[in-house]
């Protein structure tokens, strides 16, 4: 599909506002028989040029769907790796309105890879929600988490992101209860995304065995994709979340190699890219390779 | 605590989803939820089991040392009767000295009650952020009074400026950890506290410092609180035979001003008074007055008013007082604040330096720099009140803690 000029009023801007493009990926992989490769990377981290080339290279590396993050001051649900991806983020001139930008530059050329928006509340409510559902579908983002937002206080955003044909994917945790679990199920569209520990991105993983009980666990309850994240790092873990589930999600692993590719201050070097790049590329390897057993 | 609120009452908050009108709720990461719902159903059965509340008022009263004593502060007193400059001006002061709680502020009462919360619900372990190091204190002593592992969180900055009571906490047995990320205050320790709790939901239970944080913390710090203003009431009706003209209290999160508010909240003679952390003025970028000059959104697990850019990114507080250094403030707060029911202003760290001398010599009293915040608008306002004007102040903290933040602003070297 191209991209129509229908923006909102007044915007003049292309609008790529198109519908189902998770649905669409996810039954793709289905039919070849695998799960999905999620990469996921702050916006503007570490500088704007840089992360839009990352996000432009991720579908060519591998990467079946993209979550994007948006920096927050005070991410209180992530570890080191992230909060710092985010601090430079900001110190970068990152924001809500910066990510939405960078994915309506990334749909100029991509119109397939659905990408999701993840982050905390605030600066959505500071967009101001209405506006916030408008131009990111228009943008052409597909789905959006929000790690504090649980099912309770939710309505005030699902309501305009699903007339927006946003799908609002819900975070699952191993505390949540066979009780809770339809409540947090009920409304979620696109995929569940199932946090493996009970704890902070970048920190510990998810046994094997942990997750092979607690997918089949939350089967029973739906029928979306599952994706797994984190504690998610290596090929081996990216494969196994992926036949395990349907889909894995890797972030502090590859923003610890971006971290690790910067110069003295923080500013990217020549190599930055390609190390990252080439990470997703051994994940994807290792999650097309294996193949979910029917 | 067990009082039945008037049906078109202000006390009556917060709803059922844990609102006080817009503010409050539960902005929490799903892994949170479990614990937090336990938290509530646990508190919901506490606050109506009567040995429950026996036991926390055996506490306050022999190892606290509650009531704490209502005081008529005749110097301060003659002092703004001087200022004012008229014969018939200058209201009578009087401090609820919260300063002579068992570890020197009023965070203790609180403190004590979500330590038994914790101890039925069978957490054995405890954490908690702290800013001045007051809160950190009383969760430590607490903690070695029933035997319970304590970790607080502390922002660097304050583990610095706070040392005295730092020093405290571990030889009660806490262990500190500084906090690096941002300015590395209080709002930096209330993170790394969530992201312990996501960690640890199963053995730990999470010992918030004010009225702030996910429902139902704003509302069972508050109740335990409100012993402050109970005890007030009963206090200026036997002393004056009436009820005050006005209350004041210095606001961080904002438990020891809900504390003292709330039971006066339905008295319409009663006018009440937040006092912000002014910092470096309320038009400079340096201050903590998130209702003054913030506008409202959810961090900390809830919706409420917060210092923050124009991209919703959380912005520091600057005060002098690392109790108040905080860029948010408890929902309820905020909606007193809408509702007009509570008049917030500000003062600034100058404004609090002096008042805290001015206290130290003419009461023989040395405030906390949190407290000296409420003092300096009981003196820029009982100059104002008439001769027989009644205005309460709740001296929450004792200035121990800050002798050497005190020294180093008058250039003097300990
Ligand atoms: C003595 C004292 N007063 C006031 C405060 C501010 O907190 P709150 O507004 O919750 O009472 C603190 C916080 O550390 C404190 O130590």
């Amino acid at each position: 599909m191209s991209p129509s000029d229908s923006g909102p009023p007044g915007s003049g801007r292309d609008c790529f506002d198109r519908r189902g493009r998770i649905a669409a990926r996810f039954a793709q992989l289905k039919a070849e028989g695998r799960g999905a490769l999620m990469p996921y990377l702050e916006a503007y981290d570490p500088d704007p040029a840089t992360s839009m080339a990352l996000l432009r290279g991720l579908p060519g590396a591998g990467a079946d769907l993209i979550e994007l993050g948006v920096p927050f001051s005070d991410p209180m649900a992530d570890g080191p790796t992230i909060q710092l991806a985010a601090q430079r983020a900001l110190k970068a001139g990152g924001s809500l309105a910066g990510a939405l930008a960078m994915v309506r530059d990334f749909r100029r050329a991509d119109d397939d890879t659905p990408v999701v928006l993840m982050g905390y509340l605030n600066p959505i409510l500071s967009y101001g929600i209405d506006s916030f559902c408008t131009e990111a579908a228009c943008s052409g983002v597909d789905g959006l988490i929000v790690v504090d937002l649980p099912p309770e206080e939710a309505d005030e955003l699902a309501i305009p992101a699903r007339e927006q044909g946003l799908d609002l994917i819900r975070l699952v945790a191993p505390t949540t209860d066979e009780a809770r679990l339809p409540k947090v199920l009920e409304g979620t569209s696109g995929f569940i995304y199932y946090v493996a520990i009970a704890g902070i991105t970048g920190t510990r993983s998810a046994t094997r065995d942990a997750l092979a009980e607690a997918i089949p666990r939350l089967r029973r309850h739906t029928d979306l994709p599952i994706a797994i994240g984190f504690g998610v790092r290596s090929p081996q873990q990216a494969a196994e979340a992926a036949q395990v589930a349907d889909g894995a999600v890797v972030a502090s692993a590859l923003i610890d190699t971006l971290a690790q590719s910067l110069d003295e201050r923080g500013r990217a070097r020549p190599e930055t890219l390609r190390r990252v790049l080439d990470q997703v590329r051994g994940l994807a390897d290792a999650v097309r390779g294996a193949r979910v057993s029917a | 605590m067990n009082q039945q609120p008037l049906p078109n009452s202000l006390r009556q908050g917060p709803d059922l989803r844990g609102r006080f009108g817009e503010f409050g709720g539960r902005y929490v990461a799903e892994t949170l939820m479990p614990v937090i719902q336990e938290v509530e159903q646990a508190y919901n059965a506490a606050r109506n089991d009567p040995a429950f509340l026996a036991e926390w008022r055996r506490l306050l009263k022999d190892y606290v040392g509650r009531p704490s004593p209502l005081w008529l502060c005749e110097r301060l007193t003659e002092h703004c009767r001087a200022a004012s400059g008229q014969p018939d001006k200058g209201a009578k002061i009087y401090f609820k000295r919260e300063e002579l709680n068992h570890t020197g502020a009023h965070k203790i009462n609180a403190v004590l009650g979500q330590i038994l919360l914790a101890k039925r619900m069978g957490k054995p372990r405890i954490i908690a952020e702290t800013g001045a190091g007051q809160h950190g204190v009383a969760t430590a002593t607490a903690c070695a009074l029933f035997g319970l592992k304590c970790i607080v969180y502390m922002g660097a900055t304050d583990v610095e400026r706070q040392a005295p009571n730092v020093f405290r906490m571990k030889l009660l047995g806490a262990e500190v950890r500084p906090v690096t990320s941002g300015a590395g205050t209080l709002k930096d320790a209330m993170n790394d506290a969530m992201r312990d709790w996501v960690a640890n939901v199963a053995d730990t239970y999470y010992c918030i410092g004010t009225v702030a944080g996910p429902a139902p913390f704003p509302q069972m710090v508050r109740d335990f609180q409100c012993v402050i203003g109970e005890e007030t009431r009963e206090q200026i009706l036997a002393a004056e035979g009436r009820l005050p003209d006005a209350l004041v209290c210095a606001v961080g999160g904002g438990s020891s001003a809900m504390g003292l508010f709330h039971p006066f909240l339905d008295d319409e003679g009663v006018a009440i008074y937040g006092v912000e952390a002014a910092g470096r003025g309320m038009d400079t970028p340096e201050h903590a007055a998130s209702l003054n000059r913030g506008r409202p959104g959810v961090l900390h697990g809830n919706r409420t008013y917060l210092l923050q850019n124009g991209d919703g990114q959380i912005q520091e507080a600057h005060s002098i007082s690392a109790g108040l250094d905080y860029p948010g403030i408890g929902p309820e707060h905020s909606w007193l604040h809408e509702i007009g029911r509570v008049t917030y202003v500000g003062a600034t760290d100058g404004e609090a330096l002096d008042a805290f001398q001015l206290c130290s010599r003419l009461e023989g009293i040395i405030p906390a720099l949190e407290s000296a915040h409420g003092l300096a608008q009981v003196l820029k306002l009982a100059p104002t009140m008439d001769r027989d004007g009644i205005i309460i102040l709740n001296l929450s903290g004792r200035g121990d803690k800050d002798i050497f933040t005190v020294a180093k602003h008058l250039g003097e070297q300990l």
